[in-house]
């Protein structure tokens, strides 16, 4: 299907008083098939792992991407990164439809975006010592040519992260997870990048090691301007740092607000249920908190329930909710929201 | 009234190339029947090695426990023979573990894990045996029983797993469950799920639950008694109001500090612990967490501090702990 075939005139979830448009997605799609036989590959069915997601980010803003395990994410992540060609919708990065351009033409863009991923360990390359770890793709764009102007900015960059420049000798094997994880935001912040997905960037430190991280990534973007695509599982700390927030459910965005908003008065029944979920550290708190049990679990992408995704879970669910899929509606300024039951 | 679980100065040591690591270094706590503690710590703080030291699951070499009592009903775990030994593990004390991928067997079916564990400890036919863990695994949640039985490990998602391995371990009526970050690789709603369950189950069948994590709010939500660990020491001990509002090591303040909160007003900043955690290997004479510690005096690099009475049966391994009386966990 060709994004140009979606209609333009549908309203896209975006900041009430919009700054610069940086990204915007429109009905963005990615289906995996899923096939059977040997010989003779046959589609059987259809993974909807991204189904329809609209929204922006302006320029300056962090958006927060919360949802569980299975929900396409992190796929959603790949799509923007070109990592996976999406099957339908559009991505317009600075005014230019990501989904129309050849692989060379999206290497010239390559560098305003980067990515964070979760596990450091594993997104290193294990030969590779830090400083060609971070120097390489400032030599394969044409950054940097210069070799010694190379190393001066890999160590400044080190310092940035808050490094000691002696890293840039060492083997990924050499550091602990804490700054390993600052070797991965060094490498991101080589290419002058203006947007930075993080993809569960700080979901495998340790408590103490985690908020350093955290406030280096809100220094960062103050320092160089960034805008970030925040994709976690921990709620607490996708509050702290974005602006606003968007909670996926199997494929779809079920709701979208402003940061304050979507924590103090969350509309969709997911939302309500994941933020209770979360524990809060403090015994006090929790003893007097309701935890409104979710029950079941997220149903198979490759066979979503009819109608709502989350009616089999849903304790609003009413006959209609199996029959029809809510649209994003925003039900308040800047508050979107895909539930017919909420007003 | 006696302890159901005394762990006296357990100490624990692993050889490796660049010398003797302490993992543990003389933990002591107890755990009384029914009781819910909760060992909290960070990675590479000794609280897994902790956990399996109890029923001597450290492969030696290169590890060894080196010291200490465990008193499971009277009986030293450390000095009982295997058999004995074996009839203690998985009757009396069941673990569940983090990943319940890894610690199913993926060649057995559900049902065959659950039986065959029930067959080994308890005196049952094997038809008793099927109709327990079918009950068993509909008392944990787990829809359709029956079909489930006959099914393997990779049929189900990870949170029927962890669902089957907390049914594995209430199989042999334990009268102690040690759950290892039981829901650190769930998603969040299925967590609440899971600890939801293990609390009910265990409160209902009056079974111990060490919990032991590095999430602060599952030990706010679940424990009654709180450890905090640190290179593999308690540096922090108390119940959980004790831990949580009146902490008195810099450590368990350090760490309050660092987690964002969402009960809390949005836009301040987060306090993280600076530095590393110490390199096992090379602790010197001093407290270990000196390095990160906004406290540290002269005395904290000469000597370790022991756990002390700090009042109301809360303990802290601090030589300062009279300054820290009034500095709460929570940010003002």
């Amino acid at each position: 299907m060709s994004g140009r075939a979606v209609a333009h005139d549908m309203p896209v979830p975006g900041l009430v008083d919009k700054g610069e448009t940086l990204l915007e997605l429109r009905h963005l799609r990615m289906h995996f098939p899923v096939t059977e036989g040997v010989f003779k590959r046959r589609e059987v069915a259809r993974v909807k792992a991204v189904d329809d997601v609209s929204f922006t980010i302006a320029r300056g803003e962090t958006l927060g991407l919360v949802g569980e395990s299975g929900c396409g994410k992190t796929t959603l992540g790949r799509c923007i990164l070109q990592l996976e060609r999406p099957t339908g919708g559009e991505i317009i990065y600075a005014g230019v439809h990501l989904e129309e351009l050849s692989s060379a033409e999206f290497r010239h863009l390559r560098p305003r975006i980067q990515v964070i991923f979760q596990d450091p360990y594993s997104s290193l390359n294990p030969r590779m010592k830090i400083g060609r770890v971070i120097g390489e793709p400032m030599m394969v764009h044409g950054i940097e040519p210069n070799a010694g102007r190379r190393r001066a900015r890999v160590a400044e960059l080190l310092s940035v992260c808050g490094l000691s420049p002696k890293f840039a000798e060492r083997y990924p094997h050499e550091m602990s997870g804490g700054q390993r994880q600052r070797v991965g935001i060094a490498r991101a912040l080589a290419l002058n990048p203006e947007f930075i997905i993080c993809d569960e960037a700080v979901s495998a430190l340790d408590v103490s090691i985690q908020a350093q991280v955290i406030n280096l990534l809100e220094d960062l973007r103050g320092e160089f301007d960034l805008t970030y695509l925040f994709i976690a599982h921990d709620l607490s700390v996708v509050r702290h740092l974005s602006n606003r927030v968007a909670v996926m459910y199997l494929g779809k965005i079920v709701e979208l607000a402003g940061v304050d908003e979507i924590f103090s008065d969350p509309l969709h029944p997911y939302t309500r249920a994941l933020l209770e979920a979360v524990p809060i550290p403090d015994p006090t708190v929790e003893a007097s908190r309701p935890h409104g049990l979710l029950a079941g679990e997220t149903p198979s992408p490759m066979n979503p329930p009819s109608g709502c995704a989350f009616h089999p879970r849903c304790p609003m669910a009413v006959s209609n909710c199996t029959r029809t899929t809510p649209e994003l509606r925003e039900l308040r300024p800047g508050h979107w929201v895909s539930c017919g039951e909420v007003s | 009234m006696t302890a159901l679980l005394e762990v006296d100065q357990l100490h624990t040591v692993f050889r490796t190339s660049t010398g003797v690591v302490k993992a543990v270094d003389g933990i002591s706590y107890t755990v009384a029947r029914g009781e819910t503690l909760a060992i909290v710590g960070e990675s590479g703080c000794g609280k897994s090695v902790g956990a399996l030291s109890l029923l001597r699951l450290i492969p030696d070499p290169p590890g060894r426990i080196v010291a200490g009592r465990v008193l499971f009903r009277g009986r030293d775990l450390l000095s009982l023979d295997e058999e004995s030994l074996r009839r203690v593990r998985g009757r009396e004390i069941a673990m569940v573990f983090q990943e319940p991928m890894t610690s199913l067997n993926p060649v057995l079916s559900i049902g065959m894990q659950l039986t065959e564990t029930m067959l080994v400890h308890l005196e049952l036919s094997r038809a008793e045996a099927e109709r327990r863990a079918v009950a068993l695994l509909g008392q944990v949640g787990i829809g359709e029983p029956e079909r489930r039985f006959k099914q393997f490990p990779h049929h189900l998602s990870g949170g029927m797993r962890q669902r089957v391995m907390i049914a594995l371990a209430l199989s042999c009526g334990p009268k102690l469950i040690v759950a290892y970050e039981p829901t650190t690789a769930l998603d969040v709603t299925i967590q609440a799920q899971i600890l939801e369950l293990m609390k009910g189950l265990t409160a209902e069948l009056g079974v111990a639950l060490i919990i032991i994590t590095h999430n602060l709010g599952v030990v706010a939500r679940y424990a009654d008694r709180v450890h905090v660990m640190y290179a593999g020491r308690f540096v922090e001990s108390g119940n959980a109001e004790q831990i949580y509002h009146r902490p008195r090591h810099p450590y368990t303040i350090g760490l309050l500090a660092s987690v964002p909160r969402m009960d809390q007003p949005r836009g301040h900043r987060l306090i993280p612990i600076e530095g590393q955690p110490p390199d096992l290997a090379r602790l010197d004479a001093g407290c270990a967490y000196r390095p990160r510690c906004g406290y540290a005096e002269t005395r904290c690099a000469l000597e370790v501090p022991a756990l002390a009475e700090v009042g109301d049966g809360q303990r802290s391994a601090c030589w300062r702990h009279t300054a820290l009386a009034g500095v709460t966990g929570a940010r003002p």
